[in-house]
């Protein structure tokens, strides 16, 4: 591949890669994405191209491994162009069923179609499946289209025209102002407005500048960046170059988690091709400005995630922040003026070059322009990435897009902001997205995490749970994150446990405030968010575990008992066999009973008792009603012959 | 460098710029607490004693002030309801590893703290990284460091490093304000330095 020295180039190669793709061709996009692989995709890539080739359709049938298009729940996905047939949950059995109906015969298969769990409706394209129909798709909406490592994928979809409108088309300052009134706010965790950080940079008087892609996603349940880097580097890369110009930085770096291999083997054969096609190096599309990338990897550290973490990680230190009272955009990587900011927000600086900013700030709210990807993951009917203009309700999000929560149970609360973030009730399932709102409510936006919670969900098990998780990854550098974490995980675990005292609300409260006031870095202020957020909502909660040593939601082991209900039980046995504490007495035409003193309160016997039965029962902070005498657990069947 | 005026805790403090909030308060003789803070050492900000309040464009805010440089007319409180809560906090956090730590028990008694609110730790070190970093930035030796994160972090000296400079050194000693560094030493040498040792076993 010769390097394209011309804007001019460009567009006439893009033309070239058009002239040579019939839109009418059947086009097999399958997810490679690292969720799909896990469930299988790769398997159904490999029965996809060999059933292709079995039936001689190899020079009339496009098939390729793309991104994660989201819906990662239904599993993995096969999308068919170019009339847009979604089948899911697709395995290499289904393949040559599809190649023989759909492509040859062009006929839907509709088993493999989306079907409403309400309503039993099947859906044909992808668009119109409510997981979808109701997302704006404006960063994520590409990836099904794009073989990740085919740079071809994302020219003919327009790619690089943003950067050839930077760099031809306008001046750095220009860009900048673009930026700005765009009002995009980072997508990391703090919200700060984009442009005033790059502005920051580029009017500071060093010479030398980086630009960063923060790729260090880490928070439990978050996987947007990972779906970007891995199904849409470019787009990154794009917007990395056009802030390098912005700002004149000629280096760029993407420091990305080493948890996530196919992110950075994609990133990094993005590079190569980029450089390859004269989008990076020397003199970038013969503007003269030169610009490279490189790619560092995290060693599994949370708090590299944090910027300063990250940067002096990034200069081979341990990843541990600093102050900054001198902003990182001023003094940063190596004490230069850095711009740091997440893979999410780099991917949005094409659109907005190319599109401008009136066309972004149509979408979402004043405060919170564009849209945001969540990741909407626990107990939710629709797991996967969805992305929506900002402003819509945490309702609809949930509930038509997510499909609502699974198994007939009770929404409780939706945990938002990753680990430092805070829990949402119900009542507030109104509200509407945006950084300050979920602010107000005592929640972030954080990098997008969004996890939802039905009635077995124990409040204060939650907020032990992340409090746990940040005490694990805290640097240990500054006494109030090291030292008041440490002692916030033991009073929420004693919690718990049924070992909370009164005073310990209290105790925490005091903790809270020293931890969010005196921390070094944003891991410690945020930290005490999951305990303050679930007070503030479910204090009583709280409350029954210290007084009445009682789990309202009947979740935390200590605090919990199973019995069975003489009434309801059959005698089966099925518990007896399955409890692996050997803690069920029972026996033929013996009503069964738990031996107390043996159970460990695993929950199995609750699991495996027939629903129809129903005869184990979960109590907290009640006493386990005596056990019937042995003569009256003798069940008398009544015969069968007469 | 130019002059930067300021006020703490009301007097008018005239310094130079590039100063922390710290230094200029030292230099008209107002005490700030500090623990990891050391005057031969880069400012660290690791145990947060030093908190102040400062007043930035009308809005006040908590800052270290081993590391917040000063500003012309800027306002710092070096005491205040919240700031003394904290600092109890940060002590009584402290005290549950290193209970009879001179420096910690004469603060305990100015901000009121209490040894026993929290139950003890198995590990005196309070993790000021004075030896570490001294041992880094003056000694250029590197022989103690920090090994893991979090609450699973201590301070450990390298064998190979400890057993060819610690011997005649030993100038960390006095800085830590817990008896831990010297226990810590103690023990690599018993593991790790036979051949300094006056019962020096001949290496197999």
């Amino acid at each position: 591949m010769a390097r394209l020295n011309s804007p001019e180039d460009l567009e006439k190669f893009r033309k070239d890669i058009l002239s040579k793709r019939d839109p009418d061709t059947p086009c097999i996009s399958i997810c490679a994405g690292a969720g799909c692989l896990a469930s299988g995709a790769g398997d159904v890539i490999a029965a996809f191209k060999e059933e292709i080739e079995k039936q001689g359709l190899t020079a009339h049938v496009d098939t390729k491994g793309t991104g994660c298009p989201g819906f990662c729940e239904r599993g993995p996905v096969v999308v068919i162009y170019p009339e847009e047939i979604c089948y899911l949950q697709v395995g290499p059995d289904d393949v040559s069923e599809i190649v023989s109906k759909t492509i040859k015969g062009k006929q839907v298969v509709d088993r493999l179609l989306f079907v409403d769990p309400n309503t039993g409706e099947k859906t044909t394209r992808e668009s119109e499946i409510p997981f979808y129909k109701h997302q704006k798709r404006h960063v994520i909406g590409n990836n099904i289209r794009i073989d990740p490592k085919a740079i071809d994928d994302y020219l003919a979809l327009g790619g690089y025209s943003a950067l050839a409108k930077a760099f031809f088309q306008m001046t750095p300052e220009e860009v900048l102002e673009e930026i700005k009134n765009s009002n995009l706010r980072g997508r990391g965790g703090g919200g700060f407005p984009t442009g005033r950080k790059w502005e920051g940079s580029r009017n500071a008087p060093d010479k030398i500048k980086y630009v960063i892609v923060n790729a260090d996603e880490g928070d439990p349940g978050a996987f947007m960046d990972r779906a970007l880097l891995e199904g849409s580097p470019h787009s990154i890369l794009e917007g990395l170059i056009i802030g390098g110009l912005a700002i004149g930085a000629h280096e760029g770096y993407i420091y990305v988690r080493q948890e996530y291999p196919l992110a950075v083997e994609n990133v990094a054969h993005a590079i190569k091709q980029a450089e390859e096609y004269g989008f990076l190096g020397e003199n970038i599309l013969g503007s003269g400005f030169d610009f490279k990338v490189a790619v560092h990897k995290g060693a599994g550290a949370f708090v590299c995630g944090e910027s300063t973490a990250l940067m002096t990680a990034l200069e081979g230190r341990v990843g541990e922040p600093r102050p900054k009272y001198i902003r990182s955009n001023i003094k940063g990587l190596w004490n230069r003026p850095s711009v740091l900011n997440n893979v999410e927000t780099w991917a949005n600086v094409p659109l907005i070059i190319k599109k401008g900013a009136g066309w972004f700030t149509q979408f979402g709210t004043e405060g919170s322009a564009g849209t945001k990807i969540f990741s909407l993951v626990g107990k939710i009917t629709h797991t996967g990435l969805v992305e929506v203009p900002m402003g819509m309700t945490l309702k609809d999000i949930i509930y038509k897009i997510g499909g609502g929560i699974p198994d007939g149970k009770a929404f409780k609360a939706v945990q938002t902001g990753g680990p430092s973030g805070g829990c949402i009730p119900g009542e507030l399932l109104d509200l509407e997205i945006g950084f300050d709102e979920l602010a107000e409510a005592g929640s972030m936006m954080g990098s997008g995490g969004m996890i939802v919670m039905d009635e077995d969900t124990c409040m204060v098990d939650v907020a032990r749970y992340f409090v746990d998780f940040l005490t694990d990854e805290s640097c240990g550098k500054c006494v109030p994150c090291r030292e008041g974490l440490r002692q916030m995980a033991k009073i929420l675990k004693n919690i718990t446990e049924g070992k909370g005292k009164t005073g310990d609300i209290e105790l925490l409260e005091a903790l809270s405030e020293t931890v969010a006031e005196a921390s070094l870095c944003a891991l410690g202020t945020s930290a005490p968010n999951p305990f303050l957020s679930t007070l503030r909502y479910f204090r009583d909660e709280y409350e029954a575990h210290i007084k009445d040593k009682r789990c309202p939601a009947l979740s935390c082991r200590e605090l919990i008992a199973y019995h069975i209900d003489p009434d309801k039980c059959t005698a089966c046995m099925i518990c007896e066999r399955k409890c692996p504490a050997d803690a069920i007495s029972g026996g033929k035409n013996r009503i069964h009973v738990i031996e107390q003193e043996k159970c460990t309160n695993c929950g199995t016997c609750f699991e495996f008792c027939p629903p129809r039965f129903g005869a184990v029962k979960k109590i907290s902070g009640e006493p386990v009603p005596e056990p019937i005498s042995d003569e009256e657990r003798l069940i008398k069947r009544k015969s069968r012959e007469k | 460098m130019s002059e930067i005026l300021l006020q703490i805790d009301g007097k008018k403090v005239n310094v130079r710029e590039g100063v922390t909030v710290l230094e200029a308060a030292r230099s008209v003789g107002i005490s700030i607490p500090t623990l990891c803070h050391h005057e031969k050492l880069e400012p660290y900000g690791g145990c947060r004693i030093c908190i102040v309040e400062v007043e930035v464009s009308g809005r006040s805010r908590l800052v270290v002030s081993c590391i917040y440089p000063v500003a012309e007319n800027l306002v710092v409180k070096t005491r205040s309801e919240k700031i003394d809560r904290i600092r109890k906090m940060i002590l009584e956090l402290l005290l549950a590893h290193a209970p009879d730590s001179p420096e910690l028990k004469d603060l305990a008694k100015v901000y009121g703290a209490d040894r026993d609110r929290f139950e003890k730790e198995a590990s005196f070190c309070i993790h000021c990284g004075l030896c570490v970093r001294y041992c880094a930035e003056i000694k250029k030796k590197n022989a103690v460091g920090f090994i893991e994160r979090g609450i699973r972090k201590e301070i450990c000296f390298i064998p190979k490093i400890a057993a060819k400079e610690c011997w005649d050194c030993k100038e960390c000693f006095p800085l830590c304000p817990t008896s831990y560094l010297q226990a810590a030493y103690v023990l690599t040498q018993s593991l790790a330095f036979p051949s300094s040792s006056s019962e020096a076993v001949p290496e197999e």
